[in-house]
């Protein structure tokens, strides 16, 4: 009998924005319903660490799809005709409309820098949909410290200065296996998909004036940061933590910006009280 | 100590491999202290301190003495720990062409890493 990994990978078809979209969807475990989103420019591979973990899928059912346009899910038919923009309103639509076609009830949300941006949109918004949401490495107020032209561009190798941009986001402690497997996603991403994720998370999707509004007694809100992430920084995520009140704020020391993937085993140590936490309350 | 840059890089053959397309100088500044480094097919095949003001590389990567001491320590502190991240935290600075640096990104940072005691991400 192979040893297969317990990920099961499958396809499923919604529609986001009156488009019929082909979403690549994997998953793991029983419980809970655990919906984890991808940083931009990236894919679901980053979540394969939880779904392997045992002391999370003995309590969780934790799925992770790729977003449309992103790993193994197509992109709109026309895509050619469309310069890839993702705004506020396209993220918010499509991770509702996932969790209704999976049939999902009163999931957790995990999402990673813009996963971890939307889901406090999310929890603004549609409070009683949602079991929890923890946002890593999401802030509600963020500043460009580059020029995302140059990540779609011909004279420039779009996956390579992709990850050439990010590879500062992970931290120097971080295992080498694991930061040179969260770059290689950020090398396989489409012609300006991660430019297009960026719209999204430095520009449209600003909320600081109304995160405020989110009401942690009906969902609560994690907020989770490594130490070394040069974007949503330890201090943003304190702002943020403080604008959101009864949210609960941590800083991992020694971690960057993809802490489920590029350094497993101590994201666990701060990821498995949480959700152990969530799992009681409920 | 970045007078000592070609041992480090010419002996790390995928480094040198990754910049196989580049010749040409850069300018890096350490403190008050300019040096331009030549670059020949990957390979650092020059490293001298600025001579006449017409002298310059395609760009030029400058930084506080200590901020580069910092980032080259074994475990740099955050904001220390790589380029884009000494840019973004305003520790760092960068003029010029960036379309090579941005080419060639990784190199790059890669290259002046190499300074670093078991460099990062190896």
């Amino acid at each position: 009998m192979p040893s297969f990994e317990p990920i099961v990978g499958r396809y499923i078809s919604m529609v986001v924005a009156g488009d019929t979209m082909r979403i690549y969807v994997e998953e793991a475990g029983s419980g809970i319903p655990l919906v984890c989103l991808h940083t931009a420019g990236s894919d679901s591979r980053q979540f394969r660490h939880l779904m392997t973990d045992p002391s999370i899928t003995d309590h969780y059912r934790v799925l992770a799809f790729d977003m449309p346009w992103h790993g193994k899910s197509n992109p709109p038919i026309g895509w050619r005709e469309i310069e890839y923009k993702l705004t506020t309103g396209l993220y918010k639509e499509t991770v509702v409309a996932f969790c209704q076609v999976m049939e999902l009830n009163q999931p957790v949300i995990m999402g990673c820098s813009m996963g971890g941006r939307i889901v406090l949109h999310l929890a603004l918004e549609y409070p009683d949909d949602y079991r929890a949401v923890i946002a890593l490495e999401g802030a509600d107020r963020l500043e460009p410290y580059y020029d995302t032209e140059w990540l779609h561009r011909p004279d420039v190798n779009g996956g390579e200065v992709a990850a050439g941009f990010v590879s500062g986001q992970i931290a120097p402690q971080s295992p080498s296996e694991y930061r040179w497997e969260t770059l290689w996603a950020y090398m396989q991403g489409g012609p300006g998909v991660f430019k297009g994720d960026l719209y999204f998370y430095w520009v449209d999707g600003h909320f600081d004036d109304r995160s405020v509004q989110i009401d942690t007694t009906r969902c609560p809100v994690y907020l989770l940061s490594g130490e070394y992430d040069s974007s949503c920084t330890p201090e943003r995520t304190r702002d943020t933590a403080e604008r959101i009140k009864g949210s609960k704020a941590v800083v991992m020391k020694g971690m960057g910006h993809f802490p489920m993937s590029e350094n497993p085993a101590l994201f666990r140590e701060h990821i498995l009280p949480v959700l152990k936490e969530i799992g009681v309350n409920n | 100590m970045i007078e000592k840059l070609a041992d480090y890089v010419n002996n790390n053959h995928a480094l040198v491999r990754q910049g196989r397309f580049i010749n040409y100088s850069i300018l890096v500044g350490v403190g008050e202290t300019d040096f331009i480094i030549r670059i020949d097919g990957g390979r650092v095949t020059g490293v001298r301190h600025r001579q006449l003001n017409i002298d310059s590389g395609r760009f030029a990567i400058r930084a506080p003495t200590e901020i580069w001491e910092e980032f080259w320590r074994p475990m740099p502190k955050r904001g220390h720990h790589d380029l884009f991240s000494m840019m973004a935290a305003g520790l760092a600075q960068i003029d010029g062409d960036l379309l090579p640096f941005m080419q060639n990104l990784q190199y790059f940072k890669d290259l002046l890493g190499a300074l670093r005691p078991a460099s990062i991400g190896n």
